[in-house]
């Protein structure tokens, strides 16, 4: 019997102390700034000093949602766009833009600062969204295997197709992966609509590896990663040496690895932040949306987010200027094509390389 | 005499470092049905599964027509062991479980079913067939028990406590529906019960068995008329004991509180004048007495006096307080005052004063 | 007095049904109602059958492969577990059942570490044959997926399996041996008929995780291999087509419902009542030769299949490989875990993210315990217990992607939501669990013979105490297996989690894989090193769990 009562104890107590932990949270609420909510995908980081700058400056509270990968986020806000989640989404880039405009989920804003941005990053001339941030989704390669064994590095798509270095290359299933569908569009922008498949038919013979995410792609099948995998080279992005440098177990005077950056073998993402139509706090949306684009929040994304800032005043660190190569001519395409044939590219692409 | 099929050569086993089965040693024949006789403790359900082959014994030898079997598997000594909880198969049907053991011993469809309806109407449960074991009453369940042991035609049949789980009225009937069954048979059986009027209703030989050693082995008459030791009439159920001592050595004559008996030749006592010893009296048929003086007469009072059916039970009180229980003729009145002449056949002698 | 607590106890049986109807059917239709606007268009799309059929054709196909291959390796250790006591006999348990916790991210490094083409394993057969090409090339192939889903699901099997048959009476047994069955023969039709509903069990949910299989497809199988989950997946969040999302959800829902309602057509016919034997007479040391050859055999596999890649995430969280390949120890991975060395707003402390998780997987054990309980026994008493049983089993069959976002689409604007959002969580995690719960224990009940109920109601019991003093009891040993289930399948979940999640409340899984969406060796080292506070904290749970449970089992 006793036992029978130090158990229901033990219960009781466990589920007084759920209870509890659970209503932490709303104990502390008794002067309410005024809150905004932010939607963005997994990635987003930011500096925590930063954030509370804003929160001080404007007396509120900036609330994150993370809703998943890029375009599991969009897809969330436009299923919530006529009872939006928030107020602000950022994390929509130019593969979805035309996708998030054709549904209408934006209000437009001709924020002040966009006059620091330049106009190749401005993609919507309404200003519903805004660019934030931009990067190159490149081939990374591992230094040490082509030094070791006296290769080349290639230095555009057509070299890839050269019988030395068959086998070498893993890349991403665009259907599954955002850097692998980044890599096909290169294609797409270099060899027409035309001619990309059959340069994928080619690639295929030169034994091209693909997976399915980003990460088994660096982490399994790339040599230059800890995974200590079988290719030399892996599509990643162009900011990804630098990381390296950045998060190394060991501190290290050069990256292990580099982009290759000939001409159209990197393809530019944009990211935008844009108001959600329907927001009940647009003038806290604006001042958000400023601040995205100012000077101390630009200077704050490149260590948290691996990405370049939009704003042209923003300062670079030390490890961007020194580890990365920006690609001179990356490969574009128009949001409106993107949109208008993903799906038909993406299953071309999977009948050519995957059966 | 003819060979024995099995013989049980000084089997020991040790449960949790205490001897359960000390050396035992036995034989069993053709067309004998073998009782151990014991209470529980004893070690015969042990015995019973170490001969089954269920348990290994610490020492000693099984043999089976001469050649030793401990090196054969339970499943290939076609030995039926009939559980004391019958252990039947609850998914199976009553038709199933008797065919289990043909079945598994490959015999051919048509015989197995020719077999499944004989042991059914040996057992006298034709009409239960396709009923499933789970409704069937505890004394069906028996039945059905038996059937599947005898189904296989085992070369020898153990029972475990086959009425054990039975209600007193149901007992009775069935044991003699078994011990019909087992002489129909004709086959070398085991039969274990701590019920020591179910060892003489079935049994041709008996051991008694306890403290892991057979006490004492014979026909069920050499045991109901002597019992090796006070512990074993005891067992019997002969409560009618007396201490004494002896008077006279020859012809025996031993005195106690109710006054002196004598006996005649007894073998199996050999003591000094004056030494102590137990007097059972068997509570058979009493006698009123006929002589007022002498030897082997019991005075006292009726104490009670019952009905049982094939006739009365007498108890009286005798002068030192005692109670003795005996068969009667008829009903008496209570309180009477009475005489008893007890047979010399009615007494045993043991040694030691235990009473 | 004894009427208003009968009415209070079918008032407690509406509680599971009406939990499901709120958490599960709700947000479901939501999204369907959205999916459907487009059914029209759908429909009239090209080619739309072989978009169906192709992966349903292999999700079938990967799903019977994998369900055969995990019977066959978890019998035999669930006869290992049920059968023998032996030294480290729990840690070997914990072994088979840790995978289930694993983020596939995870588990994919792991296999990677060991068998991929630079791990240990080809490294050394490299060396020692003397070969150019590592002979042991399993990624992206079939076999991986099977043999993760091997790695995976074989604990469910051997935990469900396992103690039906510990508790299963051995006098059957031994009647059938004197009856001259062998052993197979014993196995065959003794054994295997009683265990029959736990198989039945186990092996359904077996299939359904196998079934809705993700992470393992994606990730290790590669891109060749595609299931209903993953089409959903895709559907839903990169091609932005809910239409063609949610017909591949129905199918998937329709099919689940179709598999589990067949696999427990004949459950109550064929059902057998019998009393467990919780005595666990069956617990015995190996004692000849052969059983101790046939452990011995056992545990190496165990320890090869299981246990290896483990050991080697510990090794990866301990060792840091410099440039040349050759490997240094190291505590810096753990170390840097405590530190938020950017200043990150969204920095993950790893005691926060120990607590949220555990927290989480309290409340879902708490939750899915007491309504699985209430539910399994309320499904005893009702007519339509097959189909009822199918119909619990759909949230397991749901793909978490559009439960995820149905989850969306219904709560966070409700306010008591945006109150207290982080609810939600332990919420979808139990309709995960809850399913496991039921099934796990429905078995266990349905086995214990309704006269002892009676007998308990007749000497005044009512059903609240015949629960608690009859069958609770005589359960017990599923019951824990179902709360084990229940606390680490809230521990491991990731997809419906990333759904909910808000950076104030990380769990273990979310910073694991936060870690691991960047390069960078010190990133890959701290996932490995979470990973393995992961592993740690749900043995010592899963231990915790198993004494607590089983305190006075010897009184």
């Amino acid at each position: 019997m006793k036992k029978q009562i130090s158990r229901n104890v033990v219960l009781t107590a466990i589920a007084a102390m759920l209870f509890l932990s659970a209503c932490q949270s709303s104990t502390a609420e008794t002067t309410q700034p005024r809150a905004l909510t932010v939607l963005t995908h997994d990635s987003f980081a930011i500096s925590e000093a930063v954030i509370a700058q804003f929160e001080e400056e404007n007396d509120v509270k900036v609330e994150f949602i993370f809703s998943g990968d890029a375009g599991g986020a969009l897809n969330k806000v436009i299923l919530t766009k006529d009872a939006p989640l928030g107020d602000v989404f950022y994390g929509v880039d130019n593969t979805f833009l035309s996708r998030a405009l054709n549904e209408d989920i934006f209000e437009a804003y001709d924020s002040p600062l966009l006059a620091s941005i330049p106009d190749q990053f401005k993609l919507d001339d309404q200003n519903r969204v805004l660019p934030v941030d931009y990067g190159d989704v490149c081939i990374n390669y591992d230094k040490a295997y082509f030094a070791s064994n006296d290769l080349a590095v290639p230095q555009s798509l057509d070299d890839l197709l050269k019988p030395e270095y068959s086998g070498l290359l893993v890349v991403e299933n665009p259907a599954t992966s955002s850097p692998g569908l980044a890599f096909l569009l290169a294609t797409i922008a270099q060899y027409g609509e035309d001619g990309y498949l059959d340069y994928w038919r080619q690639l295929k013979d030169n034994d091209v590896t693909v997976v399915s995410d980003w990460n088994t792609a660096y982490y399994t099948n790339f040599s230059a990663s800890t995974g200590k995998g079988p290719q030399p080279m892996a599509v990643s992005y162009a900011t990804s040496p630098a990381v390296e440098v950045v998060y190394a177990a060991e501190p290290l005077d050069e990256s292990p690895t580099a982009s290759i950056v000939g001409e159209n073998t990197c393809f530019r993402q944009i990211e935008f932040v844009g108001i959600l139509k329907g927001t009940e706090n647009r003038d806290l949306a604006e001042k958000f949306v400023d601040f995205m684009l100012s000077v101390p929040f630009q200077e704050d994304i490149p260590m948290n987010m691996f990405v370049f800032p939009a704003n042209q005043d923003a300062s670079l660190p030390e490890e961007f200027v020194k580890y990365i190569q920006v690609p001179e001519s990356p490969a574009t395409l128009s949001s409106d094509l993107i949109t208008a044939e993903r799906e038909n590219w993406i299953s071309a692409w999977q009948d050519v390389v995957l059966k | 005499m003819k060979k024995p099929c099995l013989s049980v050569r000084k089997i020991h086993k040790d449960y949790e470092k205490n001897p359960l089965l000390d050396g035992i040693s036995f034989d069993l024949h053709e067309d004998e049905t073998f009782c151990l006789l014991g209470p529980s403790g004893s070690g015969k359900s042990t015995l019973l599964r170490v001969i089954a082959g269920l348990e290994k014994a610490d020492a000693g030898s099984i043999l089976w027509r001469g050649k030793d079997i401990s090196g054969i598997p339970v499943e290939k000594r076609n030995f039926g062991l009939m559980f004391q909880d019958y252990a039947l198969f609850p998914h199976m049907t009553v038709a199933e479980n008797i065919a289990f053991g043909p079945r598994m011993r490959g015999w051919s469809k048509a015989a197995i079913q020719k077999r499944v309806e004989q042991t059914l109407q040996i057992v006298r449960m034709e009409k239960f067939s396709d009923r499933r074991v789970l409704e069937l009453s505890g004394g069906e369940k028996q039945r059905v028990a038996l059937a599947r042991t005898i189904a296989p035609e085992p070369e020898l049949i153990m029972l475990d406590e086959p009425l054990g789980a039975l209600d007193k009225t149901l007992r009775d009937e069935l044991g003699q529906v078994l011990h019909e069954i087992l002489n129909e048979l004709h086959i070398p059986t085991i039969y274990v019960t701590h019920d020591q009027e179910e060892a003489f209703t079935v049994a041709n030989t008996i051991a008694v068995l306890n403290f892991g050693n057979i006490l004492q082995m014979g026909t069920p008459e050499e045991i109901y008329n002597t019992p090796a030791s006070l512990w074993i009439a005891s067992f019997l159920g002969f409560s009618n004991q007396l201490s004494g001592s002896i008077k006279q050595v020859d012809p025996l004559l031993i005195a106690s509180d109710v006054g002196d008996f004598s006996l005649p030749e007894s073998e199996h006592i050999s003591m000094k004048k004056g030494g102590d010893v137990t007097l059972v009296i068997k509570p058979d048929m009493m006698q009123v007495a006929s002589k007022k003086d002498g030897s082997n007469l019991i005075q006292g009072k009726v104490k009670d006096s019952q009905f049982r059916g094939d006739g009365y039970r007498l108890s009286i009180s005798t002068k030192n307080d005692g109670t003795l229980h005996f068969r009667d003729t008829m009903r008496r009145e209570i309180g009477q005052p009475i005489t008893l002449e007890i047979s010399p056949a009615m007494l045993l002698v043991y040694p030691g004063n235990h009473a | 007095m004894r009427n208003t607590r009968r009415k209070l106890f079918y008032f407690l049986g509406a509680i599971p049904i009406v939990y499901l109807l709120v958490f599960y059917t709700l947000p479901l239709g939501i999204i369907f109602e959205k999916a459907f606007e487009g059914f029209q268009t759908l429909l009239q799309t090209s080619g739309l059958l072989q978009k169906l059929g192709r992966p349903l054709a292999f999700t079938l196909y990967q799903a019977g492969l994998s369900v055969i291959l995990t019977v066959l390796v978890g019998f035999p250790i669930a006869y290992l577990f049920s059968h023998f006591q032996f030294k480290g006999k729990k840690l070997f348990q914990a072994a088979v059942t840790l995978p289930f916790i694993l983020p596939t991210v995870v588990v994919a490094a792991a296999l990677n570490s060991l068998i991929g083409p630079g791990g240990w394993l080809n490294l050394a057969l490299m060396q020692v044959f003397d070969l150019t090409s590592p002979p042991i090339q399993i990624m992206n192939s079939l076999e991986i997926i099977l043999l993760a889903h091997i790695f995976y699901n074989t604990s469910i099997f051997v935990r469900v399996v396992g103690a039906a048959w510990a508790q299963l009476e051995t006098e059957q047994e031994q009647a059938a041996r004197t009856l001259g069955a062998g052993a197979w023969q014993r196995f065959w039709f003794i054994t295997l008929p009683l265990l029959k509903q736990s198989i039945l069990s186990a092996v359904l949910m077996v299939f359904l995780f196998d079934f809705t299989s993700f992470g393992v497809i994606l990730m290790l199988g590669g891109p060749s291999f595609s299931t209903l989950e993953v089409e959903i997946y895709l559907q839903t969040t990169q091609m932005l087509n809910l239409p063609l999302a949610g017909l591949l959800s129905v199918i998937q829902m329709g099919i689940t419902f179709f598999i589990s309602w067949f696999i427990l057509r004949d459950s109550h016919t064929g059902m057998v009542t019998f009393l467990p034997d919780i005595k666990n007479e069956r617990m015995q040391k190996a004692a000849n030769g052969k059983q101790i050859t046939l452990l011995v055999l056992l545990l190496a596999f165990i320890f090869l299949f299981f246990v290896l890649p483990e050991l080697s995430l510990f090794f990866r969280s301990f060792t840091l490989v410099e440039a040349d390949g050759t490997f240094r120890f190291t505590l810096d991975f753990y170390k840097e875990l405590f530190h938020n060395v950017h200043g990150s707003l969204f920095y993950i402390s790893p005691f926060t993210a120990l607590k949220n998780s555990l927290t989480y997987a309290l409340i879902t054990t708490l939750i899915a315990g007491l309504l699985g309980i209430i539910a399994a026994y309320g499904l005893l008493n009702t007519q339509k217990s097959k189909l009822l049983r199918a119909l619990v089993l759909l949230p397991l069959g749901t793909s978490s992607v559009t439960l995820g976002l149905g989850f969306l689409l219904a709560f966070p604007r409700l306010s008591f939501f945006q109150k207290y959002p982080q609810i939600l969580i332990p919420i979808a995690h139990t309709l995960v669990a809850l399913p496991v719960v039921i099934n796990t224990l429905y078995p266990a009940f349905a086995s214990i013979p309704a006269n002892l109920r009676a007998a308990a109601g007749n000497l005044g019991a009512s059903p609240l105490k015949v629960l608690q003093k009859i069958d609770l009891p005589l359960i017990r040993n599923s019951l824990l297996v179902g709360a084990l289930y229940a606390f680490i399948l809230s521990l491991g979940e990731f997809g419906a989690t990333s759904f909910l999640t808000r950076p104030e409340y990380p769990t273990m899984p979310t910073a694991i894989y936060r870690y691991l969406s960047l390069p960078g060796s010190l990133n890959y080292g701290q996932a490995m090193a979470m990973s393995c506070i992961l592993l740690t904290l749900c043995t010592f749970s899963m231990l915790l769990i198993e004494r607590f449970m089983l305190k006075d089992k010897r009184s």
